[in-house]
């Protein structure tokens, strides 16, 4: 069954630590519920989002930089 | 020339107020701002707009290209930057000029000079201007930063030369950690602001952080005393007051003499503030920094000194001399400001973004709020978390924080939470109302006197 990861905090999502890295997970990646899988940039301040859930192969709906809202759906995974 | 239009190059309550002061003095506005402020009080006030892209700074108000082009488009005769985004960036400066438009603020060149903190920190030895003791200039051996952080004894602070405002400072406590710190910190410089260049303050224990206005013509610079802004979080400022509380006469005239001396040996044009450190146990004041722009907190001195500072830069940028002499500008009786910001001050200042629904601004004399809001505004979680400043003068600093406390009470934004009840207790502070606060005071307040009033306030 699939499960939402939705986006804690409005803002702006980024898949990676900073411009220069790889990407906290990539499309199809296994994930446990501690894992980070993004940053959520509210006022300036970064936020960690965790999956939340542990499940397998995940898609992201979302793309590095795009705006967020609160409760947005940002990824799915295989739970 | 006398300017007949800007462009304002910002957003939020600064946006808002160039605008007030550009129409006050009968001059077209233009306001250029991204989609997520579209719908914003300033865009609202503003004669005209221009959309310069997507929400994200970096792709419009940061965007060089898009912001010259859409005063070029709509044909300004200067562009206000307001302060942050591009207000000390020389390009940008540049930029503005090569289009034939008038930049309201100092010369490309002289915001480069101080935006260079190494080479301001020249600049003020060179007009006898005291600094913090540390490097005579940016150092790049190890081995030799170790010794000069000796001789000027630990803690000290490796610092971006390229920083400022806060960022880009590391504080280490002994040569070992130093020389792991070191290396850290130039290439974190460099990847932040593209230059790795680093030098080194000793660290001034228990400081407060004073500052005083500058106003140049390009001939002439006066000052318009100080601000004290020791209330600060994270090094951003909270709280900020005019005159600063309990400096000397004499040592306050010799602080802003300094800034003016400062100024006049760049030539400067515009308003401007130098930065100082103060250490009240042996009344020594050492230079930090100049912000070649307007500053959050200018409100405070024109409460006290009854000019116009936003107006008065527009004047200058359109070629006018200062039209107040040094003897002109007195202090009279006190301000404070208070940041109030869109965040929760009972969960760690985590940043609070939505829609507000209702807002209450007390009103009567000496009360001043400078805002973005409205009601039904929705605040977009894309910039920094100022909501407004509430401004009060009063004849003496208690009667200022008397007529705080009832504005304070009277300040009514619900929607979201704000930092209204943390100036609040601020403002009901013993500590705060004898004056006996400095750079490090907010952070431990927060920890022990501000958490405790919390729980009180949970038990009740």
């Amino acid at each position: 069954m699939s499960t939402e990861i939705k986006s804690p905090l409005p803002g702006v999502f980024y898949r990676k630590p900073s411009p220069e890295s790889a990407p906290f997970k990539k499309d199809g990646d296994t994930v446990a519920a501690d894992d980070v899988i993004g940053l959520v940039e509210v006022m300036k301040s970064f936020h960690e989002v965790k999956a939340g859930v542990a499940g397998s192969n995940i898609r992201f709906s979302v793309d590095d930089a795009d705006a967020v809202m609160a409760g947005q759906v940002i990824a799915e995974v295989e739970a | 020339m006398t300017l007949r239009s800007v462009l304002i190059a910002n957003r939020g309550e600064i946006a808002v107020r160039i605008i007030r002061a550009a129409k006050a003095l009968g001059l077209r506005t233009v306001l250029a701002h991204s989609i997520a402020d579209k719908e914003s009080l300033a865009a609202q006030l503003a004669d005209e707009t221009v959309e310069i892209g997507p929400p994200a700074a970096k792709k419009s108000y940061l965007n060089i290209e898009a912001v010259v082009n859409a005063a070029k488009a709509s044909e300004v005769d200067a562009v206000h930057p307001g302060y942050g985004f591009l207000a000390e960036n020389a390009e940008f400066a540049d930029a503005v000029s090569a289009a034939g438009i008038v930049f309201v603020g100092p010369s490309a060149e002289a915001i480069r000079l101080l935006g260079d903190k190494v080479m301001a920190r020249q600049v003020a030895a060179l007009a006898g201007v005291p600094t913090v003791p540390g490097s005579d200039g940016r150092v790049t051996d190890l081995d030799e930063a170790i010794a000069i952080a000796a001789r000027i004894g630990f803690p000290v602070m490796i610092k971006a030369a390229a920083g400022g405002g806060g960022r880009g400072i590391r504080i280490v406590g002994d040569a070992e950690e130093f020389a792991r710190q070191f290396p850290q910190a130039s290439s974190e410089a460099a990847a932040a602001f593209g230059d790795g260049g680093l030098y080194i303050e000793k660290v001034i224990e228990r400081a407060r952080h004073v500052e005083v206005q500058i106003l140049g013509d390009g001939d002439n610079v006066v000052h318009c005393y100080e601000r004290e802004c020791s209330l600060q979080r994270r090094r951003q400022k909270v709280w900020e007051e005019a005159p600063a509380v309990g400096l000397p006469d004499d040592v306050r005239q010799r602080l802003c003499a300094s800034a003016v001396a400062l100024g006049r040996a760049v030539g400067y044009s515009g308003a401007g503030t130098v930065e100082y450190l103060y250490d009240d146990a042996t009344n020594e004041f050492y230079f930090i920094e100049v912000n070649t722009r307007i500053q959050v907190e200018h409100p405070v001195t024109e409460m006290i000194t009854g000019i116009d500072l936003v107006q008065e830069m527009l004047k200058i940028a359109g070629g006018a001399k200062l039209s107040v002499t040094q003897d002109d500008v007195r202090i009279q009786g006190h301000a404070i400001e208070c940041r109030i910001n869109a965040e929760d001050p009972h969960k760690n200042f985590m940043p609070a973004p939505g829609t507000i629904e209702r807002l209450v601004v007390p009103e009567g004399e000496g009360i001043r709020f400078d805002t973005l809001l409205f009601e039904g505004y929705a605040v977009p979680p894309f910039y920094d978390s100022l909501l407004g400043k509430l401004i009060l003068r009063g004849e003496t600093r208690a009667d200022c924080l008397a007529r705080l406390r009832e504005a304070l009470d009277g300040l009514v934004i619900t929607g979201i939470p704000t930092t209204i009840p943390l100036h609040a207790a601020l403002a009901r502070d013993a500590s705060v109302a004898d004056g006996r606060t400095h750079t490090r005071f907010l952070e431990p307040w927060l920890e022990s006197d501000f958490a405790q009033l919390a729980r009180a306030r949970e038990d009740a």
